[in-house]
């Protein structure tokens, strides 16, 4: 009895202890799943099936598939009707496009992302790359360089793409791994009629951090206490949301950056970190900022653009120029009185010190996965898709900023509330590292703001990312100032 | 003689015969628990990488992911939380709160012992997400546990940012006490009347019978029943994912939420096998500790 007892326990326990270490080891997540509204007609990698029956159904439909990241909206996303909508109009009917949207917070669409393009079984045909992504998957071996094809692509080489945003799709071996879609600027979207209320000017343009701290500390005074003064994206949930509209915002304007591009090191210790963090600590101190449960999750982005700031129970958010595609008639929450009730101000360096104001620019691309199944289709598809009809629908629709110099000049398109401003904040625009190594190093600026956001004093939190990056990059590649 | 070179083959096939049998899960464990382990001690001295040109060109770091492992505070801190956690939810609240729930339905009209058995049961056979989603909607700032303490005038609390581990272990408790509860219950039931009946003739009190009589018989149960929930425990994320995330900041990260934020958030593939195998020592050791006293 003891003995049979004994020798179950141990079975047991080793099983668990299996199943614990197992989910560790296996690479080949097949997440790639379709939203919950895909009317469950198959499961998202359908290439492989395709490519296996060749000799019995020569005219069968290809099937090319499309994958991208689903907020949550589904049907209704931009993305989701954009593809629909341009499918529709494709005129080789011998392909059928299909979505396969990862539903997935920002944070996990990366790794899923690199999990579903590991594999033959799974890669999609095409796939939505974030720019700061892409250098990374492409060193992975992920994704397929396409500059021949470009060469034969008059669009590509006659100008119509804006030269310096052809940089964003360049990896650092020198070749292109996708065609840019759109891009962004970020600044300081506040809420004008709050503004009035509190005696703010409707007209706000902050010189330095102390004024928007300024500003924050009148309207948790006067606004009453449902109004949260200033939003930032502060969690790891919300992932790159937190390190670029966030900690990149702040650190770029102290005039440090994350990189030395003249010594090829990362900057481990500087002042302007702990300028940028004693900005978080301060709004965090004092309360100027969201309450923890809804900015540390994932929806974090979308209560505030979708929730908080239509409904007036925020004043100040710093986020990206794209947030007014929610306010369309067509977007996910339609707020047709945007456009006067928002300012969009420029996000001042710390001290006011030159340009006077930053912000970072970043964008996404298409790109075709090495494991795709219809290399050929899918660029097909993606020349059809980023034409200029197609790519000023997807850009006036997502609220995104173009990166073709033909829809730039369109009258449609510059009309459009805050489009001009947002191109404007692009002249000073900085970019994220087109380094390898930087989607690792900006997860761990992820997990310090949300340290330094829950209790952990700046100086803490930058002392553990400067032992964390260290571990990534390696010694010999960092560097204190 | 005849007899004997017809049955020596047989004899012989018979010795292998278990050998045949075995096969199947020899081949089943090697695959599936030998080989991954295998891998995973061998990635963990490895700059795996989910993406980025370590994804491609995998390379010997010898033991940097494990000094970095203990230089890292993070590491110390997911330790102790999983041992908070493991403490709290499995090893007192499951394991005592299973135990006082056996025994206090014992001797119970079957009626009753039905009734409370299922109800404890809905938290066991209710999956772990489902759990997860339950208790999150329990806990969460406009949740059922804020409703109920507004309508008593107190003011709403953010309870999974202001007390996160305690929500996640009285959810791993609420998930997991029907387990206690049913091992301890036959258990208990082997406990012959007789011996209780002469304590109780000899003039013990009721705690005296319980300490000197009922534990004491049980004491190997609870030896076995500690081990199987902590070895369950160790390993919970879905529960704690789902709720917390880990968070707020490193608040509720054990060792289980931590390596799966080095491997699949942060790409750290190499550093998070070596987390794993950390956890898969802390199993051992703990399964030893157990094993060692059912011994005694």
């Amino acid at each position: 009895m003891k003995h049979s007892k004994r020798k179950w326990a141990l079975a047991s326990s080793a099983l668990l202890l299996a199943m614990t270490v197992g989910c560790s080891s296996s690479g080949s997540s097949t997440d790639t799943s379709s939203s919950p509204k895909d009317k469950g007609t198959e499961p998202a990698p359908a290439p492989a099936k395709d490519s296996g029956d060749k000799g019995t159904t020569a005219t069968a439909k290809k099937t090319i598939t499309i994958t991208y990241r689903d907020d949550g909206a589904g049907e209704k996303g931009t993305l989701y009707k954009w593809i629909k909508d341009v499918a529709s109009q494709y005129p080789n009917k011998d392909v059928e496009i299909k979505p396969t949207p990862i539903q997935a917070s920002e944070g996990d669409y990366f790794a899923k992302i690199a999990l579903a393009l590991k594999s033959k079984d799974t890669a999609p045909d095409i796939v939505t790359e974030d720019t700061f992504m892409l250098n990374s998957d492409a060193s992975a071996g992920f994704l397929e360089p396409i500059d021949d094809k470009l060469k034969g692509w008059e669009d590509w080489t006659n100008g119509s793409f804006i030269e310096a945003m052809k940089k964003g799709v360049t990896a650092s071996d020198g070749k292109v791994y996708g065609v840019p879609y759109n891009t962004d600027s970020r600044g300081l979207w506040y809420n004008k009629d709050i503004f009035k209320k509190v005696g703010l000017p409707e007209d706000w343009q902050p010189k330095s951090w102390d004024e928007v701290l300024a500003a924050a500390r009148t309207i948790k005074e006067k606004a009453g206490s449902d109004v949260v003064p200033i939003w930032m994206n502060l969690g790891k949930a919300t992932g790159e949301a937190t390190s670029m509209q966030t900690y990149e915002m702040l650190l770029y304007g102290t005039g440090e950056r994350l990189y030395d591009d003249a010594s090829k090191k990362w900057i481990t210790k500087s002042q302007g970190i702990n300028d940028a963090l004693t900005f978080i600590e301060t709004i965090t101190k004092e309360k100027l900022g969201p309450p923890l449960s809804k900015v540390l999750n994932g929806q974090a982005g979308n209560t505030s653009t979708r929730e908080y700031l239509p409904k007036g129970k925020l004043a100040i958010s710093l986020d990206g120029s794209w947030i007014t595609g929610n306010y369309l008639d067509e977007g996910a929450a339609p707020w047709p009185e945007y456009k006067d009730v928002l300012g969009f101000a420029p996000m001042p360096t710390s001290k006011g010190q030159a340009p006077g104001s930053i912000t970072l620019a970043g964008g996404w691309a298409l790109s075709i996965p090495a494991n795709a199944q219809h290399k050929d289709e899918a660029w097909d598809f993606i020349k059809f898709a980023l034409n200029k009809e197609n790519t000023q629908k997807l850009v006036m629709s997502s609220g995104s900023i173009t990166v073709r110099a033909d829809v730039a000049k369109d009258p449609e398109y510059t009309k459009m509330p805050f489009k001009e401003l947002a191109t404007e904040y692009l002249k000073n625009a900085e970019f994220r590292p087109a380094q390898d190594k930087y989607p690792e190093v900006s997860t761990q600026i992820q997990t310090m703001v949300e340290s330094v956001a829950t209790g952990t004093s700046a100086a803490d939190a930058a002392k553990k990312y400067a032992q964390d990056i260290t571990r990534i990059v390696g010694q010999d590649k960092t560097l204190e100032k | 003689m005849g007899g004997l070179t017809v049955s020596s083959p047989q004899l012989k096939r018979k010795n292998f015969t278990w050998l045949y049998f075995l096969l199947p899960s020899i081949a089943i464990m090697l695959v599936f628990f030998i080989y991954p382990i295998l891998l995973t001690f061998f990635y963990s001295f490895t700059n795996l990488a989910l993406t980025g040109e370590a994804a491609k060109e995998l390379k010997f770091v010898g033991l940097s992911n494990y000094t970095h492992m203990f230089q890292d505070p993070t590491v110390r801190v997911s330790i102790w939380n999983t041992l908070v956690f493991l403490i709290g939810s499995a090893v007192i609240g499951q394991q005592v709160l299973g135990f006082l729930i056996a025994l206090l339905m014992k001797h119970k009209k079957k009626v009753f012992r039905r009734v409370i058995g299922t109800v404890v049961l809905a938290g066991w056979v209710t999956p772990e997400i489902v759990c997860a989603l339950c208790l999150y909607s329990f806990f969460g700032d406009d949740g059922t546990l804020n409703a109920i303490i507004t309508f008593f005038g107190v003011s709403p609390i953010t309870w999974l940012y202001t007390v996160p581990m305690l929500t996640v272990i009285l959810a791993n408790i609420w998930h997991g006490t029907a387990f206690s509860m049913l091992v301890f219950q036959a258990a208990l039931d082997d406990v012959p009347n007789e011996i209780e009946e002469a304590a109780v003739v000899d003039g013990a009190s009721r705690l005296q019978i319980l300490f000197r009589i009922t534990i004491p018989y049980i004491k190997d149960t609870i030896t076995t029943n500690m081990m199987l929930v902590t070895l369950q425990t160790l390993g919970v994320f879905g529960l704690i994912y789902a709720m917390t995330g880990g968070g707020p900041g490193t608040a509720t990260t054990t060792l289980p939420i931590f390596m799966y934020n080095q491997a699949f958030v942060n790409y750290q593939l190499g550093y998070g096998t070596a987390i794993s195998l950390l956890l898969l020592l802390i199993g051992i050791v703990l399964s030893l500790f157990y094993i060692r006293s059912l011994k005694e």
